[in-house]
């Protein structure tokens, strides 16, 4: 998402599209990458000289590095020197309100459960248009700064907490770390940015506002979240309405932070473009998500609900650095159509009676292709450490795959690791079942759907949970039958 | 109410049913008998509209409706109910809330207004006591870890609250002790009425001694050989089925 406007431009129809590729804006740096181009990037965001140096380094590493290769991916090749990497926003010419938005779109937040006041928004009615939203937004951040908690965007961070940045950037996911994470590291424009101070606990859920004052980010989006001592954050990333854009390669990175007796919950829904039915365009995610059990007894949790993207790829992981640590993990991730999913996480428990505990469930319909891949190691400083991984796939119709590569690596003689795994299809009888009690094929699917996925749902905020059933109900309308 | 007439079904390339006749009225309870094999559940199955079984011949009429033509969730909320032999598992979803959900698609059907979940679970709780089932089966997942003899309470609960106007009961007395059967027997017995039918398949005249049935067929090779009333079931138990097969051969 390179701007808000090319978006939800790209949301509301197809004239935007086809303008987009001939129109040429001023404030958009030729496709390309080089130093210059990283060197621009930075001048336009007035940043200090450290974040320009952290850039470069990341650029030079970056040269020297190679694509991945996984076993079951299918990628075509990237060509690295086709994209833009800078856009600043632009105001566009978009629908004046809900009137003017495409009904069809509607009909799909209708379904979605989207409340009304944010449908405008995602459907890229002006944003002046749109009241409520703004004064809403207002109201939290009152909130938030009475707690002394820091949420703001990436670029607002380095100008006005150039310190914290600094401390914090890149010491979870160094910008050596993968070939999508450097790249990230060079050339990222903007994402969040939270700090919540000793002791607080977050009044709010950050979704509620993240949601409504979302400024779309950019294709390499960077995300930092550090809970200092003893506080408590839940942090909502994404949303359930369909978001469509232009972007192919989305390569974002997320870091997270707890120190000690802190607390940080990060919940996912991603919905992206994920190609037609065909498997023609749909988005690329190749995330790396990271974060670290710095201080003793904190803790970090991942929940997301991944159906969207031609192709994902993104294992939210855990470092269990302090004794005590908890990491855990919550995943369903659907693969319908041509999508591809390769996610799972790693846990590395490094401190002393850290606990993990993995929770996998992956859906493969048509021809989708599900693998989860996960790494449990087990350092020798880890006494006492414990892992509990479960990992199940539920598969829809005979052409769809669902695979599985628990990775471990134990060294040290007092931990406990467990692993089960189970594959099942939605059983023939289990639909007849359903029908013959009166419920029709589609919402007995949904039924048993949403049960496979169930313990899941539980780790979402409520709201969410709801809207997560729901988007899975319309990703898999005409999977079956 | 049911007219089945010459019906003729098969699986992949075997035959299994090979010409059923069967009329049922409202208020009757009729018991369909007889050895293994013979296309007991097959006729309970292709009824209620499971997939794989083609028909090949017949037809069946349902309260003036061609039930072959329906899908099965349009035959369940014309009021057709299937207790199902084997129960299956759902993990996950919720007991209630399927049954919830199979109610209000009913209701909705005969234009009734839906219930909400107070009004539901006032419903559920008196209907449990009949079953002598514990609440805490409410919030299990579907048959999720029954016991046989809980899966079929289960169903029987189903049928309770459903309120159908034709139960098809497939070996629902199959793996129950003789409480659960009792407790089974006692539930089904107090649907009996004149306008709901019961079509009972079973192997063993035991479950007649407490569902009492107005009519006896004989299912053997496909065909109804031998209908009568009560007593028939009484022989059958004490001759076995070859004299049947016998006498229709001679027939």
């Amino acid at each position: 998402m390179s701007s808000n406007s090319q978006d939800l431009d790209a949301i509301v129809g197809q004239k935007y599209r086809h303008g987009f590729v001939t129109e040429i804006e001023a404030d958009t740096v030729p496709p390309g990458l080089d130093e210059d181009v990283i060197r621009l990037i930075s001048r336009k965001k007035g940043e200090p000289q450290f974040l320009l140096d952290w850039r470069l380094q990341a650029y030079r590493h970056w040269l020297t590095m190679q694509p991945p290769h996984w076993a079951h991916l299918k990628i075509a090749p990237i060509d690295y020197q086709s994209i833009s990497y800078y856009s600043a926003p632009k105001k566009k010419d978009g629908p004046k309100s809900l009137d003017e938005v495409d009904p069809k779109l509607l009909a799909t937040y209708e379904k979605l459960g989207v409340p009304l006041h944010e449908r405008a928004r995602l459907a890229g009615v002006a944003v002046d248009a749109v009241f409520d939203s703004v004064s809403v937004a207002t109201t939290f951040k009152d909130k938030l700064a009475k707690a002394g908690v820091i949420f703001c965007s990436f670029s607002d961070a380095v100008l006005k907490h150039p310190e914290l940045v600094e401390r914090y950037l890149g010491t979870v996911v160094p910008y050596t770390d993968n070939f999508f994470a450097t790249l990230n590291s060079a050339v990222f424009t903007d994402g969040s940015f939270v700090y919540v101070p000793k002791g607080v606990r977050c009044p709010m859920e950050l979704s509620t506002y993240f949601r409504i004052n979302a400024a779309n980010t950019g294709q390499f989006e960077r995300t930092l979240i550090i809970a200092d001592e003893g506080s408590h954050v839940s942090y909502l990333e994404g949303c359930t309405a369909p978001m469509r854009d232009e972007n192919q390669l989305h390569a974002a990175v997320v870091e997270l932070v707890a120190l000690a007796d802190a607390n940080i919950k990060y919940s996912t829904v991603q919905n992206w473009y994920p190609g037609d039915e065909n498997g023609v365009g749909g988005i690329y995610n190749f995330v790396t998500k990271r974060g670290e059990c710095r201080g003793a007894n904190s803790r970090i949790s991942w929940t997301q609900v991944e159906t969207g993207s031609a192709i994902t790829w993104k294992y939210p992981s855990c470092v269990l650095t302090g004794e005590n640590s908890v990491g855990e993990f919550y995943s369903v991730a659907l693969a319908n159509h041509y999508q591809q999913a390769d996610t799972g996480t790693k846990m590395i428990h490094i401190g002393r009676n850290t606990r993990s505990t993995i929770v996998s469930k992956g859906i493969s319909a048509g021809k989708g292709q599900n693998t989860y891949r996960g790494l449990v190691k087990i350092l020798p400083s880890a006494d006492g450490a414990r892992n509990y991984t479960q990992c199940d796939s539920l598969l829809m119709g005979d052409r769809c795959g669902a695979h599985t590569f628990p990775y471990m690596e134990i060294k040290n003689p007092t931990a406990v690791v467990e692993h089960e795994a189970t594959t099942s299809k939605i059983g023939d009888d289990q639909l007849f079942y359903c029908r013959s009690r009166g419920i029709s094929e589609e919402d007995a699917v949904n039924m048993i759907v949403n049960g496979f996925c169930k313990v899941v749902f539980k780790e979402l905020p409520m709201e969410f949970a709801v809207e997560a059933q729901n988007l899975l109900s319309v990703s898999l309308e005409g999977a079956v039958g | 109410m049911l007219s089945i007439r010459d019906l003729h079904a098969r699986i992949g390339t075997r035959n299994i049913l090979k010409g059923v006749n069967l009329e049922v009225r409202p208020g009757e309870v009729h018991a369909i008998m007889g050895p293994n094999g013979s296309g007991k559940s097959t006729l309970a199955s292709v009824l209620a509209g499971r997939a794989g079984y083609e028909v090949t011949k017949g037809s069946v009429e349902y309260l003036g409706l061609d039930l072959l033509a329906m899908e099965p969730e349009e035959r369940a909320r014309a009021g057709l109910f299937l207790a199902f032999q084997y129960p299956v598992e759902i993990p996950g979803v919720n007991n209630a809330y399927l049954l919830k959900a199979a109610l209000n698609a009913v209701r909705k059907q005969r234009g009734e207004p839906e219930l909400d979940a107070f009004e539901f679970l006032a419903l559920i709780r008196d209907k449990m006591k009949l079953m002598q089932m514990d609440e805490s089966f409410l919030n299990r997942g579907v048959n999720e870890g029954f016991s046989g003899g809980e899966k079929k309470r289960n169903e029987i609960l189903q049928m309770a609250v459903l309120e159908p106007k034709l139960a098809l009961l497939d070996e629902t007395d199959s793996g129950l002790d003789i409480d659960a059967l009792r407790v089974v027997a006692s539930g089904v017995n107090s649907l009996r009425g004149p306008d709901r039918a019961i079509v009972m398949v079973t192997h063993y005249q035991r479950l007649l001694d407490y569902i009492e049935p107005d009519v006896v067929h004989v299912l053997s090779d496909g065909r109804i050989l031998k209908s009568g009333d009560k007593s028939l079931a009484l022989e059958l138990e004490k001759r076995g089925y070859d004299w049947v097969r016998q006498e229709a051969a001679v027939a």
